[in-house]
């Protein structure tokens, strides 16, 4: 069944339709990773570029009735999009969980957090209460929450925010998961607890050898943690390569936007910042060619407007970084040269 | 920097401020067993046309600190001048000219915008509040306003809830300048906003600055943002200002653990400076603010912290020019978490000439102790990887 050369997640090809009453909404358009154990995938988008949903759609999370799914979803051979509900809700949880940004979609706000730690381990391990209890004890010592003796009988909201995320990761790694998917984890936390949350991943993704995918907005994040990383927008990846080269070797005009918006604490300030003008699309009616067409302010140099008709492909420019952009190798390469060195010169 | 009490001309200046909420027990006849102290003494001024960022995390007291200002809040104690005027105990009748003066940005813009109101019912509601009648009418000077932050004239009919997120800010923001204020107090106006439009949204805020000289009170928990917006920074914890500085000599030059701690806790778009940092870990929670510790607040969370911290209320002290600290033992001339260094040291080079020989300063920081505590130091080091991954 497990192929050695197969990645251990290999999403194919992920479609996501939500049919609306003013038309369907394709809010992830063909989308194709991979990664494998023990490594970090950073998908990076702004809201709408279908990072979440993506999410969802591989974990199963996606009401059916309610959306179309179509696409692979390797996991270690097995299908996830193919399979019924049942079976995925029999792998979630056990070979793969997910995190959220607001730890009370996971935490039920009536019962006890032990109660529901050990309640994760009596659905899918056959262990008696009392051994449960004792893994949801091991567990909250593990992510760090003080007292965990006093602390496993607490409610929700009894504790902080940094304790809830904690004990929400507790929670997803309690079956010792072999993939990781983690939404925006720490958006709404602290800076100084952000740290933390981040190492905690990190040292529990070494003892279990655990695949992470993280979502996120913040490049800082993509940079301490990812090994790949894939630029979504518009519902599809319009670029993906390794981190090194996304920081350090970007080649898509968004991408290299997004690089400029952002203030920089390791550079000298600059007076303005260079922000991407407009706005993001909305999903519901997104531009024909290249999504990024109308913000983008390189389609000039591109022949016979093709970015405003032809939907650009994403093609391997070599060492596994792919590009979704029409723009010559040369032109692009080109303008990102000058882009960095604005950059860099900034800081000069 | 400049400003000394008697010449005065700030717009505005708090003075040992305090906002306290009762915390009351539960029962028929409620009685009031302790305070949240969520502002305790806090001191700031704001020069004409200025920024003056306030950063902290979440429960430090910042929003509150910008609420109370504009006496959204009732303050407990210490006064508030807005303009060379005392507001501090001014009724709700009385305060309603000085709103002119004074306005605010909120966070969300999506709850901060009647979505049954038009843009135009929403930009044009301060000219109706306080009868204000633009020469060309309130619709000409809504239009103009609109054209102004970014948004198209012809919407002046629409709904808020038909605009983006983006959009809507501008919105609130045309709102906020719409009577000329002399400061606009910003909570958190760009964390609700994609990346791309936060910095939308920080230039626009710059050029209405240099365009009517509004003076901003900006509070963020974002460092990274702070830094790109404001002239001088205070960063606040459990309701103390702990440091206040111009820009670059706080993020050159931090004094205060917290604010290294602070800093260090950045991520930096940089994967290999990143994997080649040290990060100041802070232990433990932040402490209640019902039972705020003795002595420096901070010393329960502080790797520094000495017996001395535990008794004694550290003093405000300036040990560079303009750059004040609440700490017995600042970190004076250390690189850790000091986030610019190595080639880009320009920054540290801009910092204003100082007024006090180093020595001085240095020989004073010695005396506290300050650099005896440079060993021991509880912090994470980052793997020493010189070659990229």
């Amino acid at each position: 069944m497990t192929n050695a050369s197969a990645p251990f997640l290999s999403v194919q090809d992920l479609t996501v339709t939500f049919p609306t009453e003013d038309g369907s909404v394709q809010a992830v358009d063909g989308v194709s990773f991979s990664v494998e154990r023990g490594k970090t995938l950073a998908i990076v988008g702004e809201s709408g570029s279908g990072k979440s949903v993506t999410a969802q759609a591989i974990m199963g999370l996606l009401d059916r009735r309610l959306s179309s799914v179509s696409g692979h979803a390797w996991l270690d051979g097995r299908d996830l999009v193919a399979m019924g509900d049942d079976e995925v809700r029999h792998e979630r949880g056990s070979r793969m969980a997910m995190i959220f940004q607001d730890p009370m979609s996971s935490l039920h706000p009536f019962y006890r957090i032990g109660a529901q730690l050990s309640e994760a381990v009596l659905v899918h391990q056959k262990v008696s209460k009392q051994a449960a209890r004792e893994q949801a004890l091991e567990m909250l010592n593990r992510v760090g929450i003080p007292d965990p003796k006093t602390r496993i009988d607490s409610y929700p909201h009894q504790l902080s925010g940094g304790m809830r995320q904690r004990v929400m990761i507790a929670m997803a790694l309690i079956n010792s998961p072999a993939l990781l998917i983690a939404d925006e984890p720490t958006t709404a936390l602290d800076v100084t607890v952000q740290a933390q949350i981040l190492e905690l991943i990190g040292n529990l993704q070494q003892e279990y050898d655990t695949a992470v995918i993280m979502i996120t907005h913040d490049l800082g994040i993509v940079a301490d943690i990812a090994d790949q990383v894939a630029v979504m927008y518009g519902g599809r990846i319009v670029e993906a390569a390794a981190v090194d080269d996304i920081f350090y070797r970007p080649q898509m005009p968004y991408t290299l936007g997004l690089l400029a918006s952002v203030p920089r604490l390791d550079q000298v300030r600059v007076e303005r910042l260079d922000p991407i003008p407009g706005n993001p699309p909305s999903p519901i009616s997104l531009p024909p060619g290249c999504v990024f067409q109308p913000r983008c302010a390189y389609s000039d140099r591109v022949a016979d407007h093709a970015c405003e008709g032809i939907r650009p492909e994403l093609i391997d420019i070599g060492g596994g970084h792919a590009v979704r952009c029409h723009l010559d190798g040369d032109v692009r390469q080109a303008i990102a040269t000058d882009v960095l060195d604005a950059l860099a010169g900034s800081g000069t | 920097m400049t400003d000394t009490p008697e010449m005065d001309d700030s717009v505005l200046r708090v003075t040992d401020l305090r906002t306290h909420f009762p915390v009351r027990s539960r029962g028929v006849f409620p009685k009031t067993i302790g305070q949240v102290k969520a502002v305790d003494g806090v001191s700031l001024s704001v020069a004409p046309g200025e920024t003056l960022g306030l950063v902290g995390e979440s429960g430090c007291g910042k929003s509150t600190t910008g609420r109370t200002v504009l006496r959204l809040i009732a303050p407990t104690s210490g006064t508030i001048e807005l303009d060379g005027t005392d507001i501090t105990t001014m009724s709700a009748k009385q305060l309603v000219p000085l709103r002119r003066k004074a306005q605010m940005i909120f966070q969300d813009p999506y709850n901060a915008l009647n979505p049954r109101h038009t843009v135009g019912t929403i930009i044009g509601a301060p000219f109706e509040v306080q009868s204000v009648s633009p020469p060309g009418g309130v619709r000409l000077a809504v239009q103009e306003l609109m054209e102004r932050v970014g948004l198209n004239p012809e919407h002046y009919n629409r709904y808020a809830s038909e605009f983006s997120g983006g959009q809507r800010q501008r919105i609130g923001i045309a709102r906020a300048v719409a009577l000329r204020p002399k400061i606009i107090v910003c909570d958190e106006p760009v964390s609700a906003l994609d990346v791309s439009i936060q910095a939308q949204i920080m230039n626009l805020l710059k050029d209405l600055q240099d365009d009517f000289g509004v003076a901003y009170l900006f509070v963020a928990h974002d460092l990274s943002v702070v830094r790109q917006i404001s002239h001088r920074v205070a960063v606040m914890y459990l309701g103390h200002i702990v440091e206040l500085a111009p820009r670059d000599s706080l993020y050159s030059q931090p004094l205060h653990p917290y604010t290294h701690a602070l800093l260090s806790a950045v991520p930096l778009p940089d994967p290999r400076a990143q994997a080649n940092r040290e990060q100041i870990r802070l232990s433990g929670d932040l402490p209640s603010p019902i039972n705020p510790p003795s002595g420096c607040v901070f010393h329960t969370r502080c790797f520094r912290a000495e017996d001395r911290c535990r008794v004694e209320v550290p003093e405000l002290r300036e040990l560079l020019p303009g750059h004040t600290v609440t700490c017995h033992f600042p970190m004076f001339d250390q690189q850790v978490g000091t986030v610019i260094r190595g080639p880009q040291s320009a920054a540290t080079e801009r910092v204003a000439p100082k007024a006090r020989p180093p020595s001085e300063v240095i020989a004073d920081v010695v005396e506290s102790g300050g650099l005896a505590r440079a060993t021991g130091v509880d912090y994470v080091t980052g793997p020493d990887a010189t070659a990229p991954k």
